[in-house]
């Protein structure tokens, strides 16, 4: 009889909005700045305050600005992660220390490994800003022609890396590692 | 079938209450952007979301009032509230207020919340901030 | 090695609960009896290697493993031990570990009552917990692998528990409420097995009672302690938030509160017996779906831990699986379960439908506001949300009449009730409530509201109906028949525990005192009728913690009161501040004190409130939940069928409508 379906009918329907309420999370919100040029910036090194990281250092590269800082836990859960993309993805990443203590940054790197190439010191979270950063820890994807390609928001984990950073590092490069425009490879 | 009557009217009266209780009880919530453009009722309480600006907070000193300003990065709507401001509420990070906004764009909050979470925001304000990054023009 | 190992038993679990799901269904689907005689193996084979992975964990705890990922995030060295036990629940991975124990422990005991069933019955009931299992140990196993190592960059020390989490009721509050959602999937096996049988009869009910009652006392308990810590420790002297995880916990509670009453007319009277298992099926979906809400993110919410979609997506098909499945059942078979006779609107049974509908009414009200933020934003509206006034308003609509119902249905006999007999029990328990409702707010505190006293009668009533039958058969009037059972007795006691609560929520939402103050060392002020004084602060260390601690005097008259001293916490690893309240609390009201923050100088913002009955909230659920424990304890539902079969030869059982009603 009809009326002994109606909760699976009822229940169907709400399982349609749970479905779509799953990606409507805040970690799926689509950046702005996805698809146009990645904003300039140039900043002190964390490192060393006298020599200057920024926007440069990755032109003509594929490359990743994963915004960290050393109070954050999701960081902290990435680190492993970022660590072994460094080894082995062989794309560049270059870090946004954000709003964060130098020496505490220093001694975090220090004592769980640097997976950085470079590490651009935003003390006052200016740059964060023109990036549209709403929390830490986000990673962005840069194309080489200077594109934001993809912005993922929260720790980058294995699948996440596969399932939306890969195909659009494959759409772009061609293969692994990523050839640089110049042809140096 | 007296019965069912009965258990349908109960029902339906119920839900009417339900209805009127729900559409008097709605928050709803707005950027500072949209506070600015006039788009926030000034008849009605609504939420405010955003980073508070930092070294915006201004208090009396001894006293339970407090100002400060709350940005999504395009616009700025100052905020007022008297009261006891919860453990999590720091300058350069998120709160959101319950109250509602005067003629003179002042907002007079009954109530500021901040997150607990350290790492993500509350969707609402997440997005109007995006929204207010993109509409300062990068 | 030990986390390995845990892992490893984790996976063995996995493996035992597959077949703890595929060989009794499909045993007692072809009659093969040794396929059914394995659900039991499988099911004390899986609880081993569930316990044997949770021991493992605490393990890597209590030693202070922090290689262990969710080690490092959820402890700390310096964290007191009682708090490293603790912390094995205290974040998503470890919950999930507890969760599958849970489950296990309570498929065991399952596994061990059941051999007086029907084996195909029994084994139908195992098989179904075995798919609930295994779907979440896969869960476990999948996306949220308690046991997985952070590899080379080992940190020196962990990340600390959230300190809003390091407090004793936190301690039992989580383990209480999963024991009872997850002792939820007992009764829900049960109806699925029921639909799989193709018929519910009464003995099966009168099985499911005290599988019902079970998780059902965690959950009330659960939740009023949830309450209480929300109380003191979030530092603002609310009791409930509405908050999506508070309804979350309370919805399962509401459908299960339904379902004990409805299978009582299943088990007494043959009745109500398809709309019996979807309120089984709909309780567990809920508690389940509380799983989903506080995991998958979907809903943010200071409970929420932390989330990601591929987890909410794993989840959201399993609630599809196990939801989905069992309703798809109940639309094909439930029409197989028909009712065995009928009944007039004075009845008892009439009177437990009303009070199903209207549970029931409330928890989709509740559900409604919970998620309306969510259909609208799938929908593409903006961000709304309904604040605790729209629940506050529509959680009454259905509660008020059900609290007056109560009252007369408790007396009401089976199919037909003579209204004398109504009369004569419940006139004057109505004219003591009506009265000392309207009055009793004048004589104590002077002033009245509609809501105040429609609150105070109807918590009156309730007190008084649950009181009138013991009253009247110690003074020797009215005592007609049989005395009263412990399954009655239970009734009587949770009855008059909710007209406790109601007693309590009227008294201290209409009556209470809040005062925000900016203070100095050496200021008095009234309030609430007591005298305070801010004698000074004074800076403390904690194990882990640092805090600053004001001292206040509270006076009445002349007489010193209490000493009350408030701290305002940091804890040393996450460097967050917590504001821990002061309460002193008696019977008849709390004093609250809580510190706000420096306002320069030696000024404080301080939050002070005078809460008269709120003790009454936490006595009433206690109470509530004793008269669960009272009715579970009722021989009935654990003699042997021989045995029943026996005793009702020799002592043969009157006639429903000559006698009053027997308990529930």
């Amino acid at each position: 009889m009809w009326r002994y379906a109606m909760p699976i009918v009822l229940f169907a329907v709400l399982g349609v909005f749970l479905y779509r309420g799953l990606y409507l999370n805040p970690g799926s919100l689509e950046s702005p700045l996805v698809g146009r040029p990645a904003p300039e910036f140039s900043l002190p090194s964390l490192e060393d305050p006298l020599r200057e990281v920024g926007s440069d250092d990755f032109a003509g590269q594929v490359a990743l600005l994963n915004v960290w800082a050393t109070w954050c836990v999701g960081c902290r859960q990435e680190h492993p992660y970022l660590l072994e993309l460094a080894r082995t993805s062989g794309i560049p990443i270059y870090g946004l220390n954000w709003k964060d203590d130098r020496a505490a940054a220093l001694e975090w790197l220090a004592r769980l490994g640097d997976p950085y190439v470079a590490s651009a010191f935003d003390s006052e979270g200016d740059v964060a800003i023109d990036w549209g950063v709403y929390g830490a820890p986000e990673t962005f994807l840069i194309g080489r022609d200077g594109t934001v390609l993809h912005k993922h928001i929260g720790p980058l984990m294995p699948e996440i890396w596969r399932r939306d950073f890969l195909p659009k590092i494959a759409k772009e490069c061609g293969s692994l590692p990523c050839p640089l425009v110049d042809g140096e490879e | 079938m007296l019965f069912v009557g009965v258990v349908l009217c109960g029902v339906a009266v119920s839900a009417a209450f339900a209805l009127r209780a729900f559409n008097e009880n709605l928050l709803y919530f707005f950027s500072p952007t949209q506070v600015v453009a006039g788009e926030a009722p000034t008849e009605r309480v609504f939420r405010l979301g955003g980073v508070v600006v930092e070294g915006s907070v201004v208090r009396e000193p001894g006293s339970l009032t407090v100002e400060f300003l709350v940005t999504d990065y395009a616009n700025t709507v100052p905020v007022r509230y008297t009261g006891v401001l919860p453990d999590l509420f720091r300058e350069g990070q998120v709160a959101v207020a319950r109250g509602r906004v005067d003629s003179s764009g002042v907002f007079t909050a009954e109530e500021v919340l901040a997150k607990h979470d350290e790492n993500y925001r509350p969707p609402a304000v997440a997005e109007a901030l995006e929204k207010g990054r993109a509409a300062s023009g990068q | 090695m030990i986390p390995e190992f845990g892992h490893f038993a984790l996976i063995l679990a996995f493996c035992l609960s597959l077949a703890q799901a595929v060989f009794p269904l499909v045993g007692a689907a072809t009659g093969n009896r040794q396929f059914m005689a394995l659900a039991r193996p499988a099911a004390a084979g899986q609880f081993v290697f569930c316990a044997v992975a949770y021991a493992a964990l605490a393990y890597a705890f209590l030693t202070d493993d922090f290689s262990v990922r969710f080690v490092a995030l959820h402890s700390n060295s310096e964290l007191p031990t009682f708090y490293k036990f603790a912390a094995v629940w205290g974040g998503h991975e470890g919950s999930l570990l507890f969760w599958t124990t849970v489950l296990a422990i309570w498929t065991l005991a399952v596994a061990v009552t059941g051999r007086a069933q029907p084996e195909a019955f029994s084994s139908r009931v195992i098989g179904v917990l075995g798919i609930v299992s295994a779907g979440m140990l896969a869960f476990t196993l999948l996306t949220s692998n308690p046991f997985d190592r952070l590899g080379l960059e080992m940190p020196v020390d962990g990340n600390d528990l959230n300190p809003l989490l390091q407090d004793p009721a936190m301690v039992l509050h989580p383990p209480m409420l999963y024991i009872g959602y997850v002792g939820l999937s007992v009764p829900f096996a049960f109806a699925v097995a029921a639909l799989l049988t193709g018929r519910l009869d009464r003995e099966m009910a009168r099985w499911t009672r005290p599988w019902v009652l079970g998780p059902w006392i965690f959950l009330t308990l659960g939740i009023a302690l949830g309450s209480w810590w929300a109380y003191y420790e979030l530092g603002w002297g609310g009791w409930w938030f509405w908050d999506p995880v508070e309804n979350a916990s309370f919805m399962p509670w509401l459908v299960a509160t339904a379902l004990i009453h409805s299978l009582v007319v299943t088990e007494k009277r043959g009745l109500f017996k398809s709309w019996t298992v979807l309120l089984a099926i709909t309780a567990f979906s809920l508690s389940f779906f509380g799983t989903f809400l506080t995991r998958s993110g979907i809903l943010i919410s200071v409970h929420a831990f932390a989330s990601d979609p591929a987890r909410g997506l794993f989840l959201l098909m399993l609630l599809a699986l196990i939801t989905g499945g069992a309703l798809m059942l109940y639309a094909f078979r439930a029409k197989d379960l028909a009712g065995e006779g009928g009944f007039t609107l004075l009845s008892r049974d009439a009177f437990l439908l009303a009070n199903n509908i209207l549970l029931t009414i409330a928890a989709a009200f509740v559900l409604f506001g919970t998620l309306y933020p969510l259909f609208l934003d799938a929908l593409g509206f903006r961000e709304i949300s309904a604040g605790p006034p729209y629940f506050n308003v529509v959680f009454l609509i259905p509660m008020l009449p059900m609290a007056v119902l109560l009252g007369i249905g408790m007396h009401a006999a089976w199919r037909k009730t003579p209204p004398d007999l109504l009369r004569r029990k419940l006139k004057w328990p109505a004219v003591f409530a009506v009265a000392a409702g309207a009055t009793l707010p004048w004589i104590v505190f002077g002033r009245a509201s509609v809501l105040s006293t429609i609150g105070l009668a109807i918590g009156l009533w309730v007190v008084a109906t649950s009181l009138v039958d013991p009253i009247m058969r110690r003074l020797g009037r009215g005592a007609t028949g049989a005395p009263i059972t412990r399954a009655q007795w239970g009734m009587y006691v949770a009855h008059l525990g909710l007209g406790l609560f109601i007693l309590g929520v009227t008294v201290t939402e209409s009556y209470d005192t809040e005062l925000d103050r900016a203070v100095r060392p050496g200021e008095t002020w009234h309030t609430g009728g007591y005298d305070f004084e801010f004698v000074g602060l004074r800076d403390v260390q904690g194990p882990n913690y640092t805090a600053v601690e004001g001292e206040f005097e509270v006076r009445r008259g002349e007489k010193l009161v209490t000493v009350l001293r408030p701290q305002k916490r940091v804890y040393r690893v996450r460097q967050d501040p917590m504001t821990e309240a002061a309460i002193d609390a008696a019977l008849h009201r709390d004093i609250f004190i809580a510190l706000g923050q420096s306002l320069g100088g030696d000024a404080w913002s301080v939050r002070v409130r005078v809460k008269p009955l709120i003790s009454f909230l936490w006595i009433g659920a206690v109470v509530i939940a004793l008269g669960g424990l009272i009715a579970v304890t009722d021989r009935r539902h654990r003699v042997q069928p021989a045995e029943q079969a026996e005793r009702v030869r020799v002592a043969p059982v009157p006639r429903p409508a000559s006698r009053p009603a027997e308990g529930h």
